[in-house]
């Protein structure tokens, strides 16, 4: 208590110190006046009056210091005096200061971006309360293969109800539409369990969300709005509340309108941004069936204070029981289990590889652009040698010299950090357009408070760790030698010139580094971005638009295949009137390549004949829903038997087409050689699986193509023909010289001309479907290249500083071997050598680095080994060049060095 | 030597307590005055010191000061007691009493007096 009382008295006296010492000067000139007078009334001559005063009052500027350091802070006013030292001796050298802050400016501003980056989509991935219980579950069959295969509507039942959790949910991401008034639109929509709300734990802003218990079969006919389509599209009407809006033919009314700040979970920005959520009970709709998975993502908030790994164990034996009560429905071989991973696991999974990748990199550019800085200290430091010599002369301890110099590297880092994070701040909408838009929280990426704290901690750290050596240094020295040297002082200075060749090293090996990651992620770019497609994407445009899928199916228009046919057909017709269309084709949304959510890819499972018997656990396959002529517009080359023809129709035998992958995965025949598949008949359990849907027969093999990831050729695809499944969340194509820009509403008006409440939306080239699906590698590798480019010219210049200081030191040996007669030529390699002594001790130290960093990421390359020989040539070559051109200018200046002035001026 | 200027710090304040409460209202030169004047020359040699010992007084609330004319005209800062300088005087005071008493006792005790 004592304590704290006498440091704030101390603290307010710091602050009004400066008035308490004036008045102790006051007070004790007062006194000798005082003093003075009372001696010249006793007689003494005027001099030895005020004399014999200041004797009495004794040492008053000793008694003013004793003061100062008693009642002040003197910790903090030195402090304030080096900083304002500091000051000065930045604007003293204002060009070694711009470098010096720009460096660090940039290193901190860059690691600053990635951080925000990092902020909003690792570290907060999840805007909700208490998201470590959020959960999300996963049926697995590693038995047989299957990942991820959902959950029917009983086992979803079994997680509610199993006390693990206090709710679980299922969501399905869709877009839903919106008609009734004008145009008919689409909105981000999601059909959800009336807990899902309770899951997120969030609550409406006006109205309700779902009651969390409600269980009415099917749909409950309430709808939640988001506050931006309720801005929207009702113009923010405070009486929202019950009114009825219609989706996809049905009427819904809406019970709640979320938050402005309420963002969805969901692993793209667009799930993230979902607008409308329909709560749907599912019972009444199928049989009660264990095998029938409907729903896909589904989502759990644990009971408070049990962990994801007590919740898995307890999961563990719930999985158990169900197997023993339901023998048939999971037989021993599948090996059926449940699965959880955290939330914010689960939505970040896929990018946080490349975000750690990125924050490792901007991390070595950080740490490159201090060794710069701390090198720049060091040569500095032999410059002022002199100065710290006559401080210590004058009794300047050697602690007090550190904390001088130590002040000054930190006002460098801070200034530099600061302007780094004012240029982030001024640049960050330019900036946010480089960030792929498939980064599931990109609307949440702020330059905030949080991100500000981060760039001042970062670059107090980076201010210490790197500014100590070189204070530690220049404070260390020889007094006398120092002194008696007159400044020339390269005496001293070897544990210098060491520490800066060390650090050179450090930087190239640093650069080499990331120039080697830079280099394999651009090789596997450029191997991904050259790959076959399989498919040919120019000049096809693919514009989405949905069929009403009505609750209730007899109000659907659409239901069976001949009347969706009909629809189609004629749609087709009218849109290969469009000017510059040739040829157009329709799919359902799985069948867009690259360019659909994991939500639209179906993947069913599939019966051969003959072998449903032994497996009741059948194979999945990738299913795609399309028109005859899709294939002609994708260019997809057919390879054995026949594509889709008009003749196939609902009542002639269902067809399908598979692809190679598929032909091998399946009919892999008894030596090995394949089996022809054509003529084979398969059965596809639908997700609404009938329970004997009608045999398909195999009529045709295709190529592979990369429809479903670029990376990988071989995933088994089978297509159905439209016309004989119906599909209700359909996609153009149109293949020709068509304006992107108009497309849409010519085709819209095509559309609408056949159904005037059908919504067209989302027209897009294949080109840059192509391009965005590999937006977020392309994203990472610009990102490390530029960062390898920034750290190869800090390496550059860095190298360039130390060998001119290295010359600078040596002119007058050099002089001396010139003047006795040394070649030029000689002086030249001289200095180059020690160029490349550095560059090849830093590619050693820096090759050995990138081999355990390629070998880290060897999950983000494609088609590259992470040891690729080229590569690491190349780099390698490209580092000793650039160190040697950066000698070469030092080296050219030593050439040409005139002895007689150097020694002259020495 | 050393341990001299500590017991003078402590003692000080009391004796510029003690002289605000007999003279009233007071300058600096004049408390250094009288300390001289009732102290001999303990004081004599480092009157300066008095001025930090008044400032801290003053932070502490012991004593307050305004500015005033002197006796022969000149312009000073007046100190004079506060009602918690007071009390203060009175407490140190009465500790001090005490505190001598005993010292006093110890320094009587002959080594035939113990039982």
């Amino acid at each position: 208590m004592r304590f704290l009382r006498r440091f704030f008295i101390r603290l307010s006296n710091f602050t009004t110190g400066r008035r308490a010492d004036q008045r102790l000067q006051e007070e004790m000139a007062e006194h000798v006046a005082f003093q003075t007078e009372e001696n010249l009334r006793a007689g003494m001559p005027p001099v030895e009056a005020r004399r014999q005063a200041a004797l009495k009052l004794g040492a008053a500027q000793a008694i003013r210091e004793h003061h100062n350091a008693e009642q002040g802070l003197p910790l903090a006013e030195n402090f304030l005096l080096d900083l304002r030292y500091a000051f000065r001796m930045l604007h003293r050298s204002p060009g070694f200061s711009l470098i010096a802050i720009a460096t660090i400016a940039l290193g901190v501003g860059a690691t600053t971006a990635i951080y925000s980056v990092i902020d909003a989509t690792l570290l907060h991935p999840l805007p909700y309360p208490h998201p470590s219980e959020l959960v999300r579950i996963e049926a697995n069959l590693p038995g047989v293969g299957a990942h991820d295969i959902g959950f029917s509507i009983p086992e979803l039942r079994d997680l509610q109800n199993s006390g693990i959790f206090q709710y679980a949910s299922f969501c399905f991401f869709g877009t839903d539409t919106l008609t009734g008034s004008g145009q008919p639109t689409r909105v981000a929509g999601a059909t959800v369990s009336p807990s899902y709300f309770a899951v997120l734990g969030v609550d409406a802003q006006l109205g309700r969300t779902f009651d969390p218990h409600d269980a009415t079969p099917g749909s409950n006919g309430e709808v939640v709005i988001s506050d931006g389509f309720w801005k929207r599209a009702f113009g923010a009407d405070p009486h929202i509340l019950g009114k009825s809006i219609r989706i996809d033919n049905d009427f819904f009314h809406v019970v709640g309108v979320m938050p402005a700040s309420f963002r969805d979970q969901g692993q793209t920005s667009e799930q993230v941004s979902t607008e409308l959520w329909a709560a749907d009970g599912f019972s009444d709709r199928t049989p009660p069936m264990r095998g029938t998975r409907l729903v896909y993502e589904t989502i759990a908030r644990l009971q408070p204070g049990l962990s994801p790994e007590a919740a898995q164990g307890r999961l563990d034996a719930l999985v158990a029981s169900l197997k023993k009560q339901y023998p048939a429905d999971y037989p021993p071989q599948a090996e059926w289990t449940f699965h959880l991973t955290p939330l914010a696991e689960s939505l970040v999974g896929n990018v946080r590889q490349s975000l750690i990748l990125l924050f490792g990199a901007v991390g070595l550019v950080l740490l490159i652009s201090c060794v710069n800085v701390a090198n720049l200290l060091l040569a500095r430091a032999s410059a002022r040698g002199r100065e710290m010599a006559v401080r210590q002369a004058l009794g300047a301890a050697r602690m007090r010299l550190i904390r001088q110099l130590l002040t000054e590297s930190l006002l460098l880092f801070v200034l530099g950090g600061i302007t780094g994070f004012a240029v982030l701040f001024c640049a960050r909408k330019f900036l946010l357009q480089f960030v792929p838009e498939s980064l599931p929280r990109l609307n949440d990426i702020s330059i905030n408070w949080g991100v500000l704290a981060f760039a001042i901690v970062v670059s107090v750290a980076a201010g210490t760790i790197f500014g100590l050596a070189p204070a530690w240094l220049t404070s260390r020295l020889n007094l006398t030698a120092t002194l008696r040297q007159e400044g020339r002082g390269s005496n001293g200075s070897r544990r210098r010139s060491v520490l800066r060749h060390v650090l050179v090293i450090g930087e190239l090996a640093l650069s080499l580094v990331l120039m080697i990651a830079a280099g394999l992620l651009l090789r596997s770019f450029w191997d991904l971005f050259k790959v076959q497609l399989g498919f040919n994407p120019t000049r096809v445009v693919a514009i989405e638009t949905s069929l009403p899928n009505p609750n209730d199916p007899k109000t659907d228009i659409y239901r069976t295949a001949t009347q969706e046919a009909v629809l189609l057909r004629e749609v087709l017709r009218r849109n290969r009137t469009i000017p510059g269309v040739e040829e157009a084709a329709v799919s359902d949304r799985a069948a867009i390549p690259l360019g659909h959510g994991q939500n639209d890819r179906r993947i069913i499972p599939l019966l051969h004949e003959g072998q449903e018997v032994q497996s009741s656990q059948p194979p999945l396959i990738d299913t795609s829903i399309v028109s005859p002529e899709y294939f002609h517009v994708l260019g997809m080359t057919l390879v054995r038997g026949r594509l889709f023809v008009d003749q196939d129709l609902e009542a002639t035998p269902l067809v399908a087409v598979i692809n190679q992958a598929a032909a091998r995965t399946y009919w892999p025949g008894k030596d090995g050689k394949g089996e022809d598949p054509v003529g084979k008949r398969v059965h596809l359990l639908g997700r609404l699986g009938r329970a004997r849907p009608d045999w398909t027969t195999i009529v045709g093999v295709i190529a592979d193509a990369r429809t479903e990831s670029l990376a990988d050729a071989g995933i088994p695809q089978i297509y159905l023909d439209i016309y004989q499944r119906p599909a209700k969340f359909l996609a153009l194509y149109l293949r020709g010289q068509v304006d992107p820009a108009a497309i849409s509403a010519q085709v819209r008006t095509q559309v609408q001309a056949v159904d005037a409440e059908l919504p067209v939306f989302h027209a897009e080239t294949l080109d840059d479907v192509l391009s965005s699906s590999l937006s977020v590698r392309r994203f990472s590798m610009e990102m490390v290249a530029l960062f390898a480019a920034t750290a190869l010219l800090l390496a550059g210049l860095g190298i360039y500083g130390t060998i001119s200081f290295l010359v600078n030191e040596q002119s007058r040996e050099i002089a001396i071997r010139l003047a006795l007669g040394a070649q030029r030529r000689d002086i030249l390699k001289m200095v180059l050598r020690q160029g490349l002594t550095l560059a090849a001790a830093g590619a050693g130290v820096g090759l050995v680095g990138a081999l355990i960093v390629s070998h880290l990421m060897a999950g983000l390359l494609y088609g590259v080994s992470p040891y690729d020989l080229s590569t690491f040539a190349g780099v390698t070559a490209v580092l000793t060049a650039v160190a040697i051109a950066a000698s070469y200018v030092p080296a050219l200046r030593a050439m040409r060095l005139d002895p007689i002035t150097t020694l002259h001026s020495e | 030597m050393k341990e001299k200027p500590d017991v003078l710090q402590g003692t000080l304040a009391l004796m510029v307590l003690k002289t605000l409460d007999a003279l009233g209202p007071q300058h600096g030169y004049g408390i250094a005055r009288r300390i001289e004047q009732i102290s001999g020359d303990v004081l004599a040699v480092n009157q300066g010191a008095l001025y930090p010992l008044l400032l801290k007084l003053e932070n502490e609330g012991s004593i307050a000061s305004q500015w005033d004319t002197s006796e022969n005209n000149r312009r000073a800062r007046f100190y004079r007691l506060t009602v918690t300088g007071r009390k203060q005087l009175q407490t140190e005071t009465r500790d001090w009493m005490q505190t001598t008493a005993i010292i006093a006792r110890f320094f009587e005790v002959k080594a035939e007096d113990l039982p």
